[in-house]
């Protein structure tokens, strides 16, 4: 690994690397012994805590919630897209009357607290589908005007030329975006797409607030019956590590299947980014 | 308007709330997220590797649940600084990951270039740091690090749901007594975060344009 910080390491630099090493591990051991002790002091670690995770009605509980948090990140990741691009391309129109509305649109969506936006809206009440729906569309809204500043984002990424050069054999306009410039578009911003679907799966936690059906309302449940509150917490941190790790990967795979040749490094995405802000991404 | 006029001390004292929130956990962030940071960069394979482990653990967490975990579960084990602090050591860890990644991918972001040509006109390791990279490494940071903190400002609001009368608190209480003007309500705080939102990518563009880096 080449890095401008530091050089290759010598005979003594490697030493010290050693001991600053050695040190590390101690210091991480300690800190995690001093949870654990902590954990048996209190009564943390006893039975009748962890109990509810392996008693299989409330297993199918967090099976459940972990179904429908997964459908609802699902439901608004598929509804943002097309809203997304619609946006996108709105926010790139030469005509004044499609661009100012996309960009207030975008610019309001983006910068309010989802939390708040899905407060309102089931604040509003009467929706058909119970609960779930607030928190859907709030997503919907949030995520489709970040996808919409990704997507304009990859348009202009795409070499000009290609326009030109689609232009100069006649295409018309909204031929140069369909068949020219969004395929190529969607190349680019496959990175930040996945990093956004992990976003959205993060944020179907925000379901807690309405008691949206999910898998925090699930652990809810758990916790309030069982007093639990740290063991649950634990438990859902876990559930969503791994679930984020394995759309990470798919998201590796998808971008080496379908995205050429650049690696993509995807931590967790970032929970109501600003695109291109470099910090979602890195 | 009424409903927005009438409760507009309550609506502040909201917002107030949010900036102190913002401030802590933002502090927070940036003392943690920087050493976490540090620890990414270093030649220390270990260290490196609990860099990562810790931003992996804690971004791939929902602050909703980290907020559960210091909310709830911390005065399990005895340990309880009350809601406010509580609530901050959640963010402030959760950020500490985001902060860290930007510092990252910030000084990443100078050449490998400077450091070789810094290194070949014979510039001890000191004096490479103090005077060609850090001073770039700064300037890099400080426009991913700006996403951060407005993503921060707006998870202020996870908050409302843990007794922090903070703006989307207010809101809340807000909605439910004036039921004819929802919107008003709703466009009226959000004008508010809007505000603070941009006040730091405002900081964030004049210190840009100050120090820019010429390339």
């Amino acid at each position: 690994m080449s890095n401008v910080l530091f050089d290759v390491p010598g005979p003594r630099a490697v030493r010290r690397h050693r001991i600053i090493g050695v040190v590390t591990v101690v210091a991480v051991i300690a800190i995690i012994g001093a949870v654990i002790w902590k954990f048996q002091a209190e009564g943390q670690l006893s039975y009748a805590k962890w109990e509810p995770f392996f008693t299989p009605s409330l297993v199918q509980l967090i099976l459940e919630g972990l179904v429908k948090t997964m459908l609802a990140g699902a439901l608004a990741i598929v509804l943002a897209v097309p809203l997304g691009m619609i946006m996108g391309v709105a926010k790139l129109s030469d005509h004044r009357m499609i661009r100012w509305p996309a960009w207030l649109f975008v610019e309001f969506f983006r910068a309010v607290p989802l939390l708040m936006l899905i407060i309102f809206i089931w604040s509003m009440q009467g929706f058909p589908l119970g609960t779930i729906f607030p928190l859907v569309l709030g997503l919907l809204l949030y995520n489709g005007s970040v996808l919409a500043e990704v997507v304009r984002a990859g348009i202009n990424a795409v070499p000009a030329g290609q326009a030109e050069a689609a232009y100069a054999i006649g295409l018309r306009k909204h031929q140069v975006m369909r068949i020219v410039l969004l395929p190529q578009a969607i190349k680019i911003m496959l990175p930040s797409f996945i990093s956004q679907c992990i976003v959205a799966l993060k944020d179907t936690s925000l379901g807690f607030y309405i008691l949206a059906p999910g898998l925090t309302f699930a652990g809810r449940e758990i916790y309030r019956t069982f007093g639990n509150y740290l063991q649950t917490a634990i438990v859902l941190a876990v559930i969503y590590i791994i679930l984020n790790l394995l759309l990470g990967l798919l998201g590796e795979w998808v971008q080496r299947r379908f995205g050429g040749e650049s690696k993509i490094e995807l931590v967790g995405g970032m929970v109501q980014a600003q695109p291109v802000g470099g910090a979602g991404r890195a | 308007m009424d409903a927005l006029t009438d409760n507009l001390d309550l609506i502040l004292k909201g917002f107030l709330e949010t900036l102190k929130l913002l401030l802590s956990s933002g502090l927070l962030a940036l003392a943690l997220g920087t050493l976490i940071g540090v620890f990414r960069l270093s030649p220390v394979p270990i260290l490196r590797g609990v860099a990562v482990a810790y931003v992996t653990i804690f971004r791939n967490t929902p602050l909703l649940v980290l907020i559960l975990l210091t909310y709830y579960g911390l005065p399990q084990l005895g340990i309880d600084f009350g809601f406010f602090w509580n609530i901050t050591l959640a963010m402030g860890f959760y950020t500490a990951s985001f902060v860290s990644e930007a510092i990252r991918s910030g000084v990443n972001g100078i050449p490998l270039g400077q450091a070789e040509a810094a290194r070949s006109i014979g510039m001890p390791f000191g004096m490479t740091m103090t005077q060609v990279l850090l001073p770039q490494a700064f300037r890099l940071v400080v426009p991913p690090l700006a996403s951060v903190f407005i993503a921060l400002t707006k998870n202020t609001s996870l908050a409302a749901g843990f007794g922090i009368a903070e703006a989307t608190f207010r809101l809340k209480g807000l909605l439910n007594d004036h039921a004819t003007e929802r919107v008003t309500i709703f466009v009226g705080i959000a004008i508010g975060y809007i505000i603070i939102v941009e006040l730091i990518s405002f900081g964030a563009h004049l210190f840009e344009r100050k120090y820019a880096v010429t390339r």
